[in-house]
């Protein structure tokens, strides 16, 4: 008797250890964002950009200085995300010429699958300008539901260290002024 | 706990955990990869080893040309990488990535032949969601998977192990990866290797 409750405790934490990941799919606007950390940057400039200090140790999205925060999940092996990349790089020019977003809205890509040596190559590639972060493992590609890339999601930070997920699509964004006038509407620009 | 308790146990966590072949994401192919299921990570025995020359082969590239090992002889490094199956997980998540590094090859005076068992229209839709490639891709269809046999990756389903040779400008084989065909190799790993010949 005594075994087979030991076996059935095994099961329901093995269950409930499985579930997060099962239940996990992809982030829809209006809820909170998924939790994540992610290491600080060992470049100064990028760490810098995100507002935040620290090298050595993780930050959350929530730790960075903005509005609003659009994540773009990708891969150096995903061929729409090579192509998708001198885009991604226009809109993050886009962002810093206008006085309103800059500073405001920021941009960080994930890079689902991919090493830290991997993540470097795709960014010298593309001259990718803003922080890339090494997701070797799959941890956090599990925690947005294994979503296909590029996936683009857009966190609103509100003044309440609260978050809440914008946009969140998969593939190309369309036409940058738009997809800019919405993110700035969303980050309440 | 009995020993049967303890495999109960672990089937049924291994059966609710992700599957870790679950690795095709990219949305260019939408919903054309086929899911194999986690496979036997190994499934061959290799017939050549570090040290060896590499055995001469010729196959037809996708673009029509022949490609023979020994036209390399004396002028540049080879990798050789076999993939599996056209329209699979993980295959479809590594050639596209060996697209963007011409540059690491170069640097490293190396050509790469892609090579799978799959016949040539099928490879050429299939690396044609990839872009343009800058190395050739062969086919190994007919007699079915004879390259692969004669470097021993061939599986015995027909296809082949997800496998790099690293062969240097004498032949000679200095690298061998014979990978666990539900994950991808390390690009920085093989990258190594070749700047090891130098």
């Amino acid at each position: 008797m005594k075994k087979i409750i030991l076996v059935s405790v095994l099961l329901l934490i093995s269950l409930a250890a499985t579930i997060p990941v099962l239940a996990a799919g992809p982030p829809k606007p209006g809820e909170k964002l998924f939790d994540f950390t992610l290491p600080v940057p060992a470049e100064r400039a990028d760490r810098n950009y995100l507002g935040i200090s620290g090298w050595g140790k993780t930050f959350r999205v929530a730790d960075i200085k903005a509005n609003l925060v659009l994540i773009e999940i990708l891969s150096m092996y995903c061929p729409f995300c090579q192509k998708e990349a001198p885009i991604v790089n226009q809109l993050y020019e886009a962002i810093e010429k206008d006085p309103a977003a800059k500073g405001k809205i920021k941009i960080i890509g994930i890079g689902a699958g991919n090493s830290a040596y991997e993540v470097e190559v795709f960014r010298k590639r593309y001259n990718v300008p803003f922080p890339v972060f090494p997701d070797p493992d799959y941890d956090i590609h599990k925690k947005c539901g294994e979503v296909r890339t590029p996936f683009f999601i857009a966190v609103r930070l509100n003044p309440d260290g609260t978050q809440e997920v914008g946009y969140a699509k998969l593939g190309g964004f369309g036409e940058i002024p738009a997809f800019l006038e919405m993110l700035k509407k969303s980050a309440g620009l | 706990m009995t020993k049967k308790a303890a495999v109960i146990t672990i089937v049924f966590i291994m059966a609710l955990s992700v599957p870790a072949w679950a690795q095709t994401h990219s949305e260019a192919y939408k919903d054309n990869i086929y899911s194999t299921g986690e496979l036997k990570p190994v499934d061959s025995v290799l017939k050549v080893k570090v040290g060896d020359t590499a055995p001469d082969f010729m196959l037809f590239s996708i673009t029509g040309q022949k490609v023979t090992l020994s036209q390399y002889r004396g002028k540049k490094n080879v990798v050789l990488s076999f993939v599996p199956a056209a329209w699979t997980p993980v295959c479809s998540d590594q050639w596209p990535g060996y697209n963007i590094v011409k540059d690491l090859f170069d640097k490293n005076d190396a050509v790469l032949l892609g090579i799978t068992v799959d016949n040539i229209p099928t490879l050429y839709a299939w690396t044609n969601q990839m872009g343009k490639l800058w190395f050739s891709v062969l086919s190994d269809f007919y007699p079915h998977g004879k390259v692969a046999e004669t470097y021993g990756v061939l599986r015995s389903d027909g296809t082949t192990e997800r496998a790099l040779f690293v062969i240097d400008k004498k032949g000679v084989i200095r690298y061998i990866d014979v990978h666990d065909i539900n994950k991808r190799p390390s690009l920085e790993t093989l990258i190594r290797e070749l700047e090891k010949l130098k």
